[in-house]
Parts: structure tokens; sequence; C-alpha cells
């Protein structure tokens, strides 16, 4: 329903704290906000190649987590419409211009019998 | 044409504003406020959209939200909660734990003076059994909502029916969810379809039998077996989830009904809605008695949101418009 939203075409930028890599700000595909525990996956592709959830991060209001420490975070949530910072790491340091950036995201809604949640792709620009 | 006196009142679910509120183009005090300006008296919130930090409503909040509602003229009807069974990757909440949910809400829903919560249809009618004293002492009527595919004789509501009935708790009723009168398919999902490049033949296929109340069972497997993909396949099986049912099905249930959610995908032009014939559902809650709100839910702005700006505003204003007629308003009266 809002998986046009999901990957925010501000805010694209390079990591600051000396790794290589980037954060790409995203938002959830769906109409109520959620305990963090319910979000199953968000897996992101990089110019076509995918980064291991084990080299992103996933902040919201400031709370950083690892993607393997969110099934038993009942106790944060990712707000309806609310921008997190998806923080991955890389290789190589991403070249200024433009990068193909894929963001699909897996939620567990109780009431439907197979997991929710949407894909968006977007050419986004990191700043020089 | 007169139209009996009766106690219908208007509202509207801010659920109907979630593109907006979405893409922060409106705040939920503009909801609030466009709302009012609407003629809306009810206001129905869901708590977990529109309240960063649920479960935590603070006093800053309560306290914004009430003076929100004097200044806008408007008053809190109606919370909707959710029942998270699947909180957890490894187990199901328990009774107690889907029950304590439910109260929380409720709880919530005080907090925010409204005096009746919305359970979704997830909700097993043992947790409603047990909630429901909880709900009675509090003041609170949790509804069930009835919700498309959903229907009075369909197996799952006629166990819901049966706590109601049997418990005869004055804390348990139902809130029909008007997306179970999809008379004609909502040519805002079909056209999306068509623009998300599905065949047309097949949409075709779809609308017609679906319009034409048919056999819509199989429509998944017919649209597979003549080459389609997955837009067609989602096109088919959004026909299997809308319904269309007789509304006076609702007279018999009428004294459990205290709220209903004005379900629409496309105000049109005429200021009609294109697949739900509100002009022949309105009567049978005037026959029926209902004295609770009329609350629209705008759904429409996932269909429309690739080709055009979405304007849920304009949207709600021309609902209730038509409500102000159906319901025998004079011009003005809402201004």
């Amino acid at each position: 329903m809002f998986d046009r939203y999901i990957v925010c075409e501000e805010g694209f930028r390079a990591l600051d704290d000396g790794r290589t890599g980037g954060v790409v700000e995203v938002r959830m595909p769906y109409y109520r906000g959620l305990a963090l525990s319910m979000v199953e996956a968000v897996d992101l592709v990089v110019d076509g190649r995918p980064v291991p959830p084990a080299r992103t991060s996933f902040t919201v209001h400031g709370n950083t987590y690892r993607f393997d420490q969110l099934p038993r975070t009942t106790d944060d949530r990712w707000e309806m419409g609310e921008r997190a910072q998806l923080a991955f790491e890389t290789d190589e340091p991403l070249a200024p211009g433009e990068h193909e950036v894929a963001v699909a995201v897996r939620l567990r809604i109780s009431y439907m019998p197979v997991p929710s949640g949407g894909r968006d792709s977007k050419r986004l620009t990191l700043a020089a | 044409m007169t139209t009996p006196a009766h106690q219908i009142k208007r509202g509207v679910s801010l659920y109907s504003f979630q593109e907006e509120y979405f893409l922060r183009t409106l705040s939920l005090e503009d909801c609030i406020r466009v709302a009012g300006e609407i003629g809306a008296t009810g206001i129905e919130l869901i708590p977990e959209q529109m309240i960063p930090g649920f479960p935590t409503v603070t006093d800053e909040f309560v306290q914004q939200w009430f003076a929100w509602m004097e200044r806008y003229g408007t008053r809190p009807v109606a919370t909707d909660l959710f029942l998270d069974t699947k909180l957890h990757p490894d187990r199901w909440l328990t009774q107690e734990e889907q029950v304590a949910s439910v109260c929380r809400d409720v709880d919530i829903a005080v907090r925010l003076g409204a005096g009746i919560v919305r359970a979704i249809i997830n909700t097993p009618p043992e947790v409603m059994e047990e909630a429901a004293p909880y709900a009675e002492e509090k003041g609170v009527r949790l509804l069930l909502e009835v919700h498309a595919p959903f229907h009075y004789e369909h197996p799952w509501i006629l166990e819901h029916l049966e706590v109601m009935y049997r418990t005869g708790s004055p804390a348990l009723g139902l809130m029909p969810d008007m997306g179970t009168y999809v008379e004609r398919f909502p040519r805002v999902v079909s056209e999306r379809a068509l623009r998300d490049g599905a065949r047309p033949e097949l949409v075709d296929l779809v609308v017609q039998t679906y319009d034409d109340h048919g056999d819509t069972h199989a429509l998944m497997d017919i649209v597979n077996y003549r080459g389609g993909g997955p837009v067609d396949f989602g096109l088919a099986r959004q026909a299997t989830h809308y319904i269309w049912s007789e509304p006076k099905a609702m007279l018999e249930h009428m004294p459990l009904i205290g709220h209903i959610q004005a379900k629409f995908y496309e105000m049109t032009d005429e200021g009609v809605e294109y697949s739900i014939p509100y002009d022949r559902i309105v009567p049978v809650l005037l026959e029926g008695g209902f004295d609770g709100h009329l609350s629209s839910e705008y759904e429409g702005n996932r269909h429309i949101q690739d080709v055009h700006p979405v304007d849920s505003v304009e949207q709600v204003r021309r609902q209730h418009a038509m409500f102000a007629r159906l319901l025998g308003e004079t011009p003005g009266e809402d201004a």
C-alpha cells in the first residue's frame, strides 16, 4: 500500500564513522506502527549486490539495532511513516553519483496468513 | 423525500488520511481539524497509527488531544485495536496475553475519552468473552469489526454472535465495515491493475465475474489457466476478498451495532461512491434505529497514488456531503 515510499529519496549518504558503506532511509509499507519483533526482514540490494543483514544495522528514533536483535525487541517500534536509517557496510567506498538501491521489507502481520510487506527500488544520488 | 427522525451522527476515522499522515503533509492535529471542518462530530483513531510511542500515551498527549477536540468541535468516539498474536517469532500469544492486550487498549480508549473500541476481526471469540467484563467495568463497548469477506452467516461471525447472545454482555457488539457491501468492483483497483501491466481481457473477466455476482472462488485458477501473471493474480484475489451482501442483514443485529466503519474507495464527481451503494445502506440504518456514528474510512489512496496526488480530504468531504443528503440534513447544517 505504501511500497513506492519505502526508499526515501532524501538522506542517502556515506557512512561517516570511518567504515566504508552508506545509509539509506526507509519507511515501512504499512498503515500503522509495529513492534520491531514483527519486522522480519529489511533486505537491501545496492547496485545489484545484496548486502548481508549482518553488515547492516537499523535505527529508529535514535535507537540502533542489529537485525538479529529485532526478533526479541517487543518494546520499541517502527512508527507509521517513520524514516528509519538502514546503515550498511561495503567492501569498497561508495562512489559519488547515482546508485540503484532496492529494499524489500517483510512484516509479520497477525491477521494475515502469509508475510506482508513490500519492495521498492530507486536511483539515489550520493553527494560527492 | 423526507427522512425519518434519527440519531445518526457523522464521524471520521483518521485512517482516512493515512496517505497524508504517512507523508507528513497532515499532522494528527491537521487530521482532526479537517474532520471538524467537514462537519464530522466524531473522531475515530487508530492509536498505533498516530500516537508515536504507543502503547505509552503520555499525559501531555492526552491533554493536547482533548484541547484539539475542543478547538475543532469534535469529540472522541472510537479507537481501533489490533491483536498481535504473532508478536513473537517463535510462539503464539497465550490467551491470557491476548486478553491483556485487549484490556490495555481498552485503557487507552478510556484515556482518550472514546467509549467504543474496534476489535479487529482476528480477535478470537473466547478473548472477547474474557475481556468483556473489564470493558464493561470501564464503560467501553468492544465491537467486533465485521469486515470483508465476512458476513453475518459466516462461521467465524456466528461463533462471535454465540458469545454475544449467550453472555448478553452490554460491552460486546458489532462494528460493520461497509466494505462488506461492495456491489461492483472498484474501478480504482482495476484501473491500477491495468497500469501495472495486467492483461485487459483478464481484468475484464475479473470485473465482469464480480459485477455479475458470479462465482469468484476459482478466479485465480482461471486467470492462471489463461496465462495471467502476478498482477492478474492479485486482481483476482481482490475479487475473492470483496463481498456484496444484502445490507438489510444488519437489521437483525441492530441492537449489537454500535458504530459503522463507512469504508469507501472512490467518491465520484457526481457525489456517489462508485462501488458501495450508500443510498441503499443508509435507509437500512435509519430503519433499524441506528444511533451511532457513520465513520468515514477512505481506502482509495493506495490504488491511485501512482498516477496523481491523493486528496483524502476532498474524498471524505464528498462522502460527508452524501451522508448529509441521505440523512436529511438541510444544506448548510454541516457548515
